[in-house]
């Protein structure tokens, strides 16, 4: 089971019930569950929108994409079904926090799911949750069948003349499918790959239909927000970057965990302070703020809120909340090399300059870190990823070529240290980690 | 079996799948808006129940959702936790991404390597495990981890990591 943490500059909103029993229906609801969405029907979509607008609630996925905006896209006539789908394909690498909303709260997913389907008039939601999460869809499972039971899912929900249906599965195993446009794909039972965007999914999506897609975490955001107010759970944040986020923080950090902080809070506190700062006293060496594919930040670049806007200006993202701590030990072209090896590995093909792009990084990086690396090597890596920027059907291609052009600008003294067959300088510091 | 035919198909209602599993299909086929949504899950559940997803099972699954076997074959080829051959008993899967390799995933992997005799996508002569080095699944506040079968362990040492393969070896003979 994983370890749950605590500091007392947390914001408990999303994770309120983590810990709690809220798995159980009963004890849900005893928790203030499923009041918002009683709250939902009777006061219509055009008041959950402007709640949801309000809150500055902004996609949890990594894009930041304002959530309210988003659901206002969606066209009020349609011919075809609409729908919702929750995507909890959580596959960044340095991110788990979907893991623990799954976990503990699984009917805060179901309510904000029903909340989504109000306010856009869908009448089917999906919750697709990666194929490693098999645990989790059998919590999901039931949450869903007592919701059934109690009639708070199907025809007639809450007593209202409205229907909503859930239907949730797992992927097998694929990080492309997290991107919204080959999650439809796969939902759909074919490969994962990218669609061709416009058309957006609000206006054809699943099945053709207008179709709104949000993060697990976004969605398990929704009826807090209806609860509290949308402008309550604003001023919780920052500037244009409403509430609070689930940071999962990971690597060399003293206390890594999961904790959710206010929007805009501040990245060096948050390792020195909540995590406990670096393990066993080192020095830090660089921080990669918001999963594999946010391009990393030096010591000196971590004195910043951590919110879309502000991380934006550092010159990286705020991705999708995943803050992973590197001590002085790291070797950092073997860390880009691990970086650019999983995007190799999850590249789905489509495109040449990703699936190629990754592939030459991939081999070029192998035989720089083994010693077999020449001088013009490090223009060539960095000039390689930044032509695969911007050039792809979906965010892939950027999200393995960014972090490569940061590690390379921000650490090209470490990748001359492996020039003319020399081992690497850092694997002796490496051994030191595990004593 | 041919890769485009559908005539070798079985006999519509016969089905190589227990009663629950066939069952479970019947009803996952009306779920969706399109049968062939039922596709993914279809091929998940085939794999736990045979261990793998054998030419039968594809067969079976392509004419119950109407599509061919090259459809079939098409997905399933592109999902990492699919696999048309048996593995072990327990298939372990270190992960050794950024956020276990910086607490000692790939250690946790040269340990297994070491303790099992055998590399990744290798299986023991027993046949009670096989290793696998996967990507991110999702435990990185939790590292180092690793999954067996669906099953999550977190904070693993070279030693925790010893009791665990111990714990499945016992669990095994039980």
């Amino acid at each position: 089971m994983p370890r749950l943490v605590s500091h007392p500059d947390e914001v408990k909103v999303v994770s309120r019930r983590f810990g709690r029993g809220a798995t159980n229906i009963d004890r849900y609801i005893e928790l203030d569950g499923y009041k918002a969405v009683r709250q939902a029907i009777e006061k219509g979509p055009e008041w959950i929108i402007a709640e949801m607008k309000a809150s500055n609630l902004r996609g949890r996925g990594g894009a930041g994409f304002p959530t309210g905006m988003k659901w206002s896209f969606v066209p009020k006539q349609s011919e075809k079904p609409k729908y919702v789908l929750v995507n909890g394909d959580e596959s960044e690498p340095g991110t788990c926090k979907d893991h623990l909303i799954f976990l503990h709260d699984p009917h805060a997913v179901i309510e904000g799911c029903i909340v989504a389907g109000l306010a856009v008039g869908a009448k089917t939601g999906f919750i697709y949750l990666r194929g490693e999460y098999r645990y989790l869809l059998t919590i999901m499972e039931k949450a869903i069948a007592d919701a059934y039971a109690k009639g708070f899912l199907g025809k007639g929900i809450f007593g209202s003349n409205f229907d909503f249906e859930i239907i949730s599965q797992t992927g097998a195993g694929a990080y492309e499918v997290g991107e919204e446009s080959a999650l439809m794909e796969s939902l759909e039972g074919k490969r994962g790959i990218p669609r061709i965007r416009p058309p957006f999914p609000a206006v054809v999506g699943l099945y053709g239909g207008p179709t709104v897609i949000n993060n697990a975490e976004t969605i398990a955001s929704v009826s807090h927000i209806l609860n509290m107010g949308g402008e309550a759970y604003a001023k919780i944040g920052s500037n244009r970057n409403g509430g609070t986020r689930l940071f999962c923080i990971s690597g060399h950090a003293e206390r890594p965990g999961v904790y959710e902080l206010p929007m805009g809070y501040n990245l060096k506190k948050m390792i020195y302070e909540v995590a406990g700062g670096v393990r066993g006293g080192r020095q830090l060496k660089a921080v990669v703020p918001g999963g594999s594919s946010t391009p990393v930040l030096l010591p000196s670049e971590i004195d910043i809120g951590m919110d879309f806007d502000q991380v934006g200006k550092a010159g990286s993202m705020l991705g999708s909340g995943g803050v992973v701590v590197l001590d002085e030990t790291v070797c950092m072209v073997e860390f880009a090399l691990r970086t650019i090896q999983f995007y190799q590995h999850e590249s789905c093909g489509w495109c040449i300059p990703c699936r190629e792009g990754t592939d030459w990084l991939k081999k070029t990086l192998t035989r720089f870190h083994a010693g077999g690396g020449e001088a013009k090597d490090i223009d060539h890596i960095q000039y390689l990823a930044e032509n695969m920027l911007g050039r792809t059907f979906c965010p892939l291609g950027d999200a393995a070529a960014m972090p490569t052009i940061a590690f390379v600008k921000k650490f090209r003294q470490e990748f001359e240290d492996h020039l003319n067959g020399k081992p690497c300088p850092y694997a002796k510091q490496q051994e030191l980690t595990l004593a | 079996m041919s890769l485009t035919s559908i005539a070798e198909n079985p006999k519509p209602g016969s089905t190589i799948f227990s009663p629950e599993l066939a069952a479970r299909f019947d009803k996952l086929v009306t779920l969706y808006p399109r049968r062939r949504s039922a596709l993914i899950p279809m091929l998940l559940y085939a794999q736990d129940e045979i261990g793998y997803v054998s030419d039968a099972a594809i067969a079976e699954i392509g004419q119950r959702l109407d599509i061919t076997v090259l459809d079939v074959r098409n997905v399933l080829t592109y999902y990492s936790m699919l696999r048309t051959k048996p593995v072990g008993k327990y298939n372990v899967q270190v992960c050794t991404n950024i956020s276990c390799m910086l607490r000692g995933g790939q250690e946790i992997l040269a340990h297994c390597k070491d303790r099992l005799g055998i590399g990744h996508k290798e299986t023991t002569p027993d046949g009670l495990f096989s290793l696998e080095e996967v990507e991110c699944i999702g435990a990185c506040s939790w590292a180092p981890a690793v999954q067996v079968n669906y099953d999550f362990h977190e904070e693993l040492t070279p030693e925790s990591m010893d009791a665990l393969l111990d714990e499945y070896r016992s669990k095994a003979s039980q």
